[in-house]
């Protein structure tokens, strides 16, 4: 079993932590190369792209991009054709999350890392490696609905209930435009801010989109992508291609809008 | 994690424990007084009869038939004037104490109702024992009147502000008791916030790791968990403590931290001397402190600096915590708000409108977060 060859990305913002787990996998599993040491979810996934690893430890908790949020990214944006890296999620204490971990289909770490308990994932992965002979062009269907769970098990849950937002307030210039909610087509993360679309006019609001999502309806609106949230009556069609993404024309807008693989889910004939 | 949900189940609880003993609370008073005015028709009738020499069965008949009757015409006669008064809700806990309509329509109901009541219950008594009473308008003499007067005017009287101030009594121990469990559980929640799991099993998972590579390090974290901890549960039951301690026990906190977060955290710590001794409340500054990094150097990818400073500004003192993390507004985590509502709480308890905290943008180019607390100091 230790022969086998494979390469991994840890992300891990506790420098002592990072070092225990490579300490620990080095030991159970000599062939594994350490491909890369990261400190933070954007540079796991730049890394992980850019790497190609066989297996991405990410820490659920870490500055900028969490966990979860980079195994997403990577899952949108991993190249086609090539096999998605497995994808180990280590964390030292979240409650929801472990039971959702139990069911889920990808692996958890708990630090402090364990030596038996990294064994048993060790062997595991090296199972599933071998078993994959050639790469699966589609995104496995359980991580699709792991991370899914995984999301949703992760947020906390408010002490008050959020209240829906009703208008938006962007500034132009040093001028504020009320936009009602009603005339919002889709919203567009770019980094720090959301480009809000209308038939008419685009504005620009500084907001994290995971903020935003907490006062929008999800009857209402639909995230697609993990940068793009669209208002469900404003989908004129949706269309397949054969990556599994889905390409979505919209009433009342020239905009083409693609739902990523995590979120194709979503269209389905009735 | 469970912070949230807990303080949802704690809102939650009174209301429905109200909802839950719902129509039987509302009716069990009324009955109470009912039971109550009848034991006193029975204690007046048998102090009547000794005193008139009248036969002692027919007098308790006549005096809880009179009794029932006047707890009955009083009772509803209070509660139709309020209605009355206070077609809704709201107006009527505005005015005086809710059910009660105030004194001087207070006085009218009772002698009103002690009169009908009188009335109703010789009557009730004459059916009952056949006999037939000379109640008063049909008496010839005025010092009957006023003799049976007195004994059901002046009864109803006192039972009517005995009934009142019942419940004036079981409504302040209710306040008080609800009192007695908000601080119970504040100081519940506030101890579950200093031990927050995330950060302990952290802090636990690098201790394990630094008893294998570096014991002596892994001491001194030691060490500091301990005093940490030694502080909190101590800090959790003390009312003051002097401001070193708190800065002493935040200095734990960020040490601990930096082995965690290591060059990502920087600190820096300023208590002039002369207001080391100032008394403050214990862990006032240490929500603040943990916002910082949970909201501020978190989920900075760089980091950066905490500093937590003490000044005087003329019979206040000001506690400064300052952090150059990603700013208010960005944070990728959305608290529950419970640290700087509880800070907050705290000092308007113990110092009303004359403490105050603030949170603000740090006005210069590093950005993040200021956090002042003012709070009124005793001159040196």
């Amino acid at each position: 079993m230790q022969s086998l060859a494979a390469s991994a990305v840890i992300a891990e913002d506790e420098p002592l932590l990072a070092a225990r787990l490579k300490a620990t996998l080095a030991q159970l599993w000599p062939q594994l190369r350490i491909a890369a040491e990261v400190s933070h979810g954007a540079a796991a996934v730049e890394r992980a792209l850019a790497l190609r690893p066989d297996i991405v430890f990410l820490d659920i908790r870490m500055p900028g991009m969490s966990g979860l949020e980079a195994a997403e990214a990577l899952a949108e944006d991993w190249p086609e054709g090539a096999a998605l890296p497995l994808i180990v999620f280590v964390t030292a204490y979240d409650q929801y999350a472990l039971s959702a971990f139990e069911h889920a289909a990808v692996d958890y770490v708990l630090k402090p890392v364990d030596l038996d308990r990294l064994g048993v994932t060790c062997r595991r992965l090296q199972t599933t490696l071998q078993s994959r002979e050639q790469p699966t062009p589609d995104l496995p269907p359980q991580l699709v609905a792991s991370l899914g769970a995984l999301r949703s098990a992760l947020s906390r849950p408010e002490p008050t209930p959020v209240p829906r937002l009703k208008m938006i307030q962007a500034s132009i210039g040093t001028t504020i435009h009320i936009v009602p909610l009603a005339e919002v087509l889709f919203f567009e993360a770019a980094d720090k801010y959301i480009n809000v679309v209308t038939a008419r006019q685009a504005y620009v609001i500084r907001m994290p989109l995971r903020q935003l999502l907490q006062h929008l309806d999800p009857h209402e609106f639909w995230q697609i992508h993990r940068a793009t949230v669209v208002r469900v009556e404003a989908i004129a069609t949706a269309a397949r291609d054969d990556t599994g993404k889905v390409a979505l024309t919209l009433k009342g807008h020239p905009a083409r809008l693609t739902a990523s693989r995590l979120y194709a889910h979503l269209f389905k004939a009735m | 994690m469970s912070r949230s949900i807990r303080a949802e189940c704690t809102t939650m609880l009174p209301s429905a424990m109200r909802r839950a003993a719902g129509p039987a609370a509302r009716s069990a008073p009324y009955l109470g007084r009912a039971l109550r005015s009848g034991v006193y028709g029975v204690i007046i009738g048998v102090a009547i009869a000794l005193l008139r020499r009248q036969s002692v069965p027919d007098t308790i008949i006549y005096s809880v038939g009179i009794a029932l009757l006047c707890w009955f015409f009083i009772d509803m006669g209070r509660r139709l004037v309020v209605a009355w008064l206070y077609p809704s809700r709201r107006a009527e806990s505005a005015g005086t104490r809710p059910g009660w309509p105030g004194a001087g329509w207070m006085i009218a109901v009772v002698l009103v109702g002690s009169m009908l009541g009188f009335t109703g219950g010789s009557e009730l008594g004459d059916l009952l024992t056949g006999g037939r009473s000379l109640y008063f308008f049909s008496k010839a003499d005025p010092r009957d009147i006023i003799g049976d007067l007195m004994f059901v005017v002046v009864p109803a009287v006192v039972i009517t502000y005995f009934f009142y101030s019942r419940e004036v009594l079981a409504e302040r121990e209710a306040s008080a008791q609800a009192a007695r469990r908000q601080a119970a559980e504040s100081r519940l929640r506030l101890l579950e916030a200093q031990l927050e799991p995330h950060m302990f099993f952290n802090t636990l998972a690098n201790l394990h790791v630094l008893i294998g590579v570096d014991p002596p390090r892994a001491q001194a974290m030691l060490d500091q968990l301990i005093s940490f901890l030694r502080a909190t549960l101590n800090g959790s039951r003390a009312s003051e403590q002097p401001l070193s301690a708190e800065f002493a026990r935040i200095r734990d906190y960020l040490s601990l931290m930096q082995v965690r977060m290591e060059d990502r955290l920087r600190i820096g710590f300023e208590l002039p001397e002369s207001l080391a001794a100032i008394p403050v409340p214990p862990l006032l500054l240490q929500p603040l402190v943990e916002n910082s990094i949970k909201h501020g150097l978190e989920p900075s990818v760089t980091g950066g600096l905490i500093d937590v400073r003490a000044s005087r500004d003329g019979a206040y003192l000001v506690l400064r915590v300052r952090d150059t993390g990603v700013g208010l507004g960005n944070e990728t985590r959305t608290g529950t708000h419970f640290g700087l509502q509880q800070v907050r709480e705290r000092l308007e308890t113990l110092y009303g409108s004359n403490a105050s905290l603030r949170l603000e943008p740090a006005g210069d180019d590093e950005g993040g977060t200021l956090a002042i607390i003012r709070l009124p100091a005793p001159g040196t």
